[in-house]
């Protein structure tokens, strides 16, 4: 655990000490205040406008810093050599993949805290009304995906050697997920045979990230999620995370570290 | 005497990239001894196989037949690299770190507690000369700074054994002797050093025993002394003999 702790602690600091951060921050403020100062027609629903725009934001922001974060950690290993120091010392491979994981994810944690703190504060001062469970649960049902997010981008990381192309490629599955991936059953439904099922293979395969996205319900000030619900799409990340450090962690162990 | 590092019939064999689908014999069957307190060079020239031979040693790359021991345990298990530490040739550490803070990152994952961890550190600084740079990022190190905190990082957890692979590439004159002071020093205490390096001369200097290998094959091992007296050379000549090179001298 010292180990895996100590990797993780090496990530996060990374995170705060490069500039991604700070400029994603920076610009989701900007954009934010500067939709919030501006009066359209004087409609006092203008609030809800601001909400999705922000929310938007952090969502993008989000991604950017999980799939950025965790796309560089294990090349930039190999290409600065560091990884033949690191392993040189009583740490396994599985230690490397995991402690990797709990760095991006809490990194990834911290930073979308900052972003919803801020988005409280702004969305707060506006409407006078503070539904902290709500945006507690949103905040954490956006971490938890994201859980999936850095795993999945782990193993990308371990496969592909250009941490721009696994960025690249992982950007394009996750927005894919996003934004189609609750609609293949009914894709698979219009198609005729193989590809029916193949769609429908595909939709019970990947993991549904979209479900994890409650904007409209901070949005809307609509009813939370129950936190029973909250709890199994937990498990439900936790699962395919695990699947997919396990595959990591197969790939990794057998991988010639030379550069 | 203990048997610190050991070999045997370490055979190291990987696909060339260079010849379809023919295989490439890295390490023949090495056998390959070093004791407790000694400073055993592993001389070769490029693409003899030191670096594949010290790679199965550290557990990165799995032998294809043969064995390897570090303290008698087999190479493959993560604990075997407790008692180590290692010095990689050209390494560009955490650049966004202080060496204070690699430092303490390393101690933290021998499990070294806290308050040892801040002696040691403090010791390896000083020893490493780098007290004076230790809040400073990394990445504004000069490259002989960058291969000192290397040498910090490889005994914080004061190693038994210590594996360096070519520690004095690329440093000028004051930062090879000063690596050299540094073995000496090590030597002194007892530990044992297992190091490669191209630099025969400095080897000669330090070493108690070396091995040469050539094409993967082991083809001498012996104290410095006993091999300069039998070939009635320095190590350079006995080197570039056994390796096939003839100056124009000699031909």
């Amino acid at each position: 655990m010292n180990t895996i702790l100590a990797l993780a602690g090496v990530v996060i600091k990374e995170l705060y000490r490069r500039k991604d951060f700070y400029v994603l921050f920076v610009l989701t403020a900007v954009i934010t205040l500067l939709m919030g100062s501006v009066s359209f027609f004087h409609d006092t629903g203008i609030v809800r406008y601001v909400k999705e725009i922000a929310l938007l934001l952090i969502w993008i922001a989000a991604l950017v810093i999980a799939i950025g974060t965790t796309a560089r950690q294990i090349p930039a290993e190999r290409e600065n050599r560091t990884i033949f120091p690191l392993l040189a010392k009583p740490v396994t491979r599985g230690q490397v993949i995991v402690g990797k994981f709990a760095g991006c994810w809490l990194a990834c944690g911290l930073a979308l805290m900052v972003f919803y703190v801020f988005f409280g504060v702004v969305s707060g001062s506006r409407e006078h009304y503070w539904p902290v469970l709500s945006f507690f649960q949103a905040f954490w049902l956006q971490w938890v995906m994201l859980g999936i997010v850095v795993a999945f981008v782990l193993l990308g990381s371990v496969v592909f050697a250009a941490p721009s192309s696994n960025a690249t490629i992982s950007f394009i599955v996750v927005l894919g997920i996003l934004l189609l991936g609750g609609h293949l059953n009914q894709v698979a439904l219009q198609q005729p045979e193989p590809l029916r099922s193949i769609v429908y293979g595909v939709y019970f395969l990947i993991p549904h990230l979209e479900w994890y996205d409650v904007r409209d319900l901070i949005v809307y000030d609509w009813n939370r999620v129950g936190w029973l619900d909250c709890a199994l799409a937990t498990l439900y990340a936790a699962t395919y995370a695990g699947l997919l450090l396990f595959g990591a962690w197969l790939v990794f162990r057998r991988k010639p570290l030379n550069v | 005497m203990e048997t610190i590092v050991e070999t045997r019939n370490l055979r190291v064999e990987y696909r060339a990239q260079d010849s379809g689908s023919g295989r490439k014999v890295a390490v023949k069957d090495l056998n390959l001894i070093v004791r407790a307190g000694e400073v055993f060079g592993f001389l070769g020239p490029n693409g003899a196989g030191k670096t594949t031979t010290m790679n199965v040693l550290l557990g990165f790359v799995n032998a294809t037949s043969g064995a390897a021991f570090l303290f008698g345990v087999d190479v493959r298990e993560p604990i075997a690299r407790q008692r180590i530490g290692y010095l990689p040739e050209l390494t560009y550490y955490y650049k966004f770190l202080t060496a204070e803070e690699l430092l303490r990152f390393y101690a933290r994952i021998f499990g070294i507690p806290q308050a040892q961890a801040d002696q040691r550190i403090d010791a390896l600084l000083k020893l490493v000369e780098l007290d004076h740079a230790r809040k400073r990022p990394i990445k504004t190190y000069s490259k002989g700074m960058q291969q000192r905190v290397g040498l910090a990082q490889a005994l914080i957890n004061n190693p038994d054994l210590l594996i360096l692979d070519e520690p004095t590439s690329g440093l000028d004159p004051l930062g090879r002797m000063k690596v050299r002071e540094i073995i000496q020093r090590l030597k002194n205490e007892g530990k044992t050093v297992f190091f490669s390096s191209h630099e025969l001369g400095e080897v000669e200097t330090v070493c108690d025993r070396v091995a040469i290998i050539n094409q993967g094959e082991l083809k001498v091992e012996g104290r410095v002394a006993e091999l300069v007296e039998k070939h009635h050379a320095n190590l350079e000549r006995i080197f570039l003999n056994i390796i096939g090179y003839q100056t124009q001298a000699s031909t």
